[in-house]
């Protein structure tokens, strides 16, 4: 089945280096919090990163599924779950099909 | 071990507090990233995929158990309870938070551990042969050389923003286990035939995108030159290295373009001038450096026999312990390859039984290999039973070194924001497939090395096996090469032909080593069979 794209914006948390996502009001660990920021993302990007509100972002494509939106690029799903080699230290450590699903 | 001086001391201290400020001026907001930036990569910190990474400096390798147990301690209190170890001898911990970057730097002060010289366009962290003041064939202790550089090249105002970064290894021996023609300087510690010691040069070697073997730009460099000779080599670099091109900014491609021999001109007459500068410290300085790395007091009169009843301590006596110039001693290298984990990552658990071994029975001493082991450099042959045990119960003694299961992967995709493609899953599942260890043992030899990306950070052009990890239309994709080695007998892996998937890889290293036990004669590694018979049979193999 073949899902919309989307357009989200993601960076690191300036204090703990986290992966966030934006989710139109602020940021967030999780990437099925994320909105479709549109022809907006690259402002947002720009204007959250010049407020100190997180590190180096950037807009990625995604398509949005059920379960949220799934990054185009495999690097941009392993920042959204974590090191596939370490499901312990994941966003999603209880969930054991996710490191697969990442790929 | 090298004891800091008040002034060594002073300016990594001072480090520090300039560090805490330039942070807490990023945290408020007063600096932007693009600020911030190259001031946290002199300190070693990057931000990496899913964290800040720090990357910690470990001279030449060499630890005490004391500095070995802070590295422990850092990782159960500010990271995730484990570090890894890398390729260059150094540690590095993936979960790092930027408002606890100062004080991780201040208690690493209080142990002479720091991380500068881990990153930027400046002489990276020295490193050396993880055997030195312990190898029975060496001419000398390496160290008190590799200190000397460190003390040199620290702060150098000079070679701050080199046009790329630099690294020099350091070795004494004719085995190279430092892979010292990889480097952007080698240096080989020799003696000539009136028995004075000096020094092998080689510049121009490293990995990469370029992979390049140094020429040989010095035959016999005296001691007393050392210094000046080494400011020389790096002038004629600093100056006419290419800044204009990153890909071409380091200096084997000043070198490939100049030519050895012009090269070589050029710092001759360089050097002639450096050496009227008195950069060359007195013999005395050097004498009192050198005794940091005095042998330590050996129990003498020590039995050289081991029970080798059990046959699982013999294995691992057989695979991880080491002729020591001392009777009655040997060296002994942990293993950080335990089949199905991650190569070079250590617990905090793990760090503080390695240090507790290492008080107990080496002298306070361990080491960090390019190969992301550590070594117990100086062990009475009588405790090696007691420290197997106590490796086995901690999940350390696997008997693998050097076997095909004991591979270098960079940590790729899983944390490294400039990889293409995931190292560690592919060097899980090959230790996996060749997980016994009786076949690992008849395939003997075989250095496997695994890098994510073209930087070859997991060494993969030096492999007798390499893997690449290449992006292809955004899928992992793999490239196998033969032939590589990073030891006395350099030579750079030449690929095989068109990639693979991950489990492809896998299967095609499987198909290679089985192609190697029907070619092979007596004696013979696959790197000697690979030589001997060319690429021919192992294509026909691998691809059909
Ligand atoms: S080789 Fe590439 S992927 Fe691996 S650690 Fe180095 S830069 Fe990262």
């Amino acid at each position: 089945m073949e899902f919309e794209t989307v357009r989200i914006v993601t960076g690191n948390d300036l204090a703990t280096g986290d992966v966030t996502w934006w989710t139109g009001r602020g940021w967030s660990r999780h990437i099925a919090d994320a909105v479709d920021a549109g022809a907006e993302a690259e402002a947002v990007a720009a204007r959250e990163e010049a407020a100190r509100h997180v590190n180096v972002p950037y807009v990625i494509e995604a398509k949005a599924t059920p379960d949220g939106p799934r990054p185009a690029h495999i690097k941009d799903r392993i920042r959204a779950y974590g090191p596939t080699v370490r499901p312990d230290l994941s966003i999603a450590p209880a969930d054991e099909g996710a490191a697969e699903r990442v790929l | 071990m090298y004891k800091y001086d008040e002034y060594d001391q002073s300016i990594v201290e001072a480090r520090v507090e300039e560090f805490r400020e330039q942070a807490e001026r990023r945290l408020s907001g007063e600096l932007s990233e693009d600020q911030f930036k190259p001031l946290r990569l002199m300190n070693g910190l990057y931000l990496q995929l899913h964290a800040y990474m720090l990357r910690i400096a470990i001279p030449y390798g060499t630890l005490s158990s004391r500095q070995m147990r802070m590295l422990a301690h850092i990782a159960r209190k500010y990271d995730r309870d484990y570090g890894h170890f890398t390729t260059r001898q150094n540690l590095q911990y993936n979960w790092i938070k930027l408002e606890d970057a100062a004080d991780i730097l201040a208690e690493l002060a209080t142990v002479e551990m720091h991380a500068i010289q881990t990153s930027g366009n400046c002489i990276r962290n020295i490193s050396s042969d993880q055997f030195a003041g312990a190898a029975a064939d060496e001419v000398t202790d390496p160290r008190p050389w590799a200190e000397l550089l460190r003390q040199w090249s620290t702060f150098h105002p000079e070679f701050t923003y080199l046009p790329r970064k630099f690294k020099i290894a350091v070795i004494a021996s004719e085995e190279d286990r430092a892979a010292v023609k990889l480097h952007d300087i080698g240096l080989q510690i020799r003696r000539n035939e009136a028995g004075e010691v000096g020094f092998r040069v080689f510049v121009g070697g490293g990995m990469g995108r370029t992979p390049m073997i140094a020429p040989l730009i010095r035959d016999f460099l005296p001691k007393e030159d050392f210094l000046s000779y080494m400011e020389a080599c790096l002038r004629v670099y600093n100056r006419y290295g290419r800044r204009d091109n990153m890909y071409k900014a380091r200096i084997k491609i000043l070198i490939h373009e100049l030519g050895a021999d012009e090269y070589r001109r050029q710092v001759e007459e360089e050097f002639l001038h450096v050496k009227t500068l008195g950069l060359d410290p007195p013999a005395g300085e050097f004498e009192r450096i050198a005794a940091f790395f005095a042998p330590p007091a050996y129990e003498t009169g020590l039995p050289d026999e081991i029970d080798l009843s059990d046959p699982d301590f013999a294995s691992w006596v057989e695979q991880n312990v080491h002729a020591h110039k001392q009777p009655g001693h040997a060296i002994v290298t942990i293993s950080l390859k335990p089949v199905g984990g991650i190569p070079g990552d250590a617990s905090s658990a793990q760090m503080d039984l390695m240090a507790d071994l290492a008080e107990q029975y080496s002298f306070d001493e361990l080491r960090v290999t390019h190969a992301q082991n550590i070594v117990l450099p100086h062990v009475a042959k009588r405790d090696l039973h007691t420290i197997w045990k106590k490796l086995d119960a901690a999940g350390l003694a696997t008997p693998n070194l050097d076997l095909v299961s004991d591979i270098i992967a960079c940590p790729g995709l899983d944390y490294c924001s400039l990889a293409n493609a995931r190292s560690i899953p592919v060097a899980q599942k090959i230790a996996q497939r060749f997980a016994s260890l009786d076949r690992q043992r008849d395939l003997g030899e075989v250095k496997l090395k695994i890098s994510g990306c073209i930087n070859a950070c997991g060494h993969h052009h030096a492999g007798h096996i390499g893997i690449l990890g290449v992006d292809r239309k955004g899928e992992e994709n793999y490239q196998l090469s033969f032939g590589g080695s990073g030891a006395e007998d350099t030579s750079i892996a030449k690929i095989i032909g068109p990639g693979f998937s991950e489990d492809g890889v896998v299967d095609a290293v499987e198909k290679a080593l089985e192609t190697y036990r029907e070619l092979r004669t007596e004696g013979e590694r696959f790197l000697d069979t690979y030589r001997r018979v060319g690429l021919a049979p192992f294509k026909e193999a691998i691809y059909g």
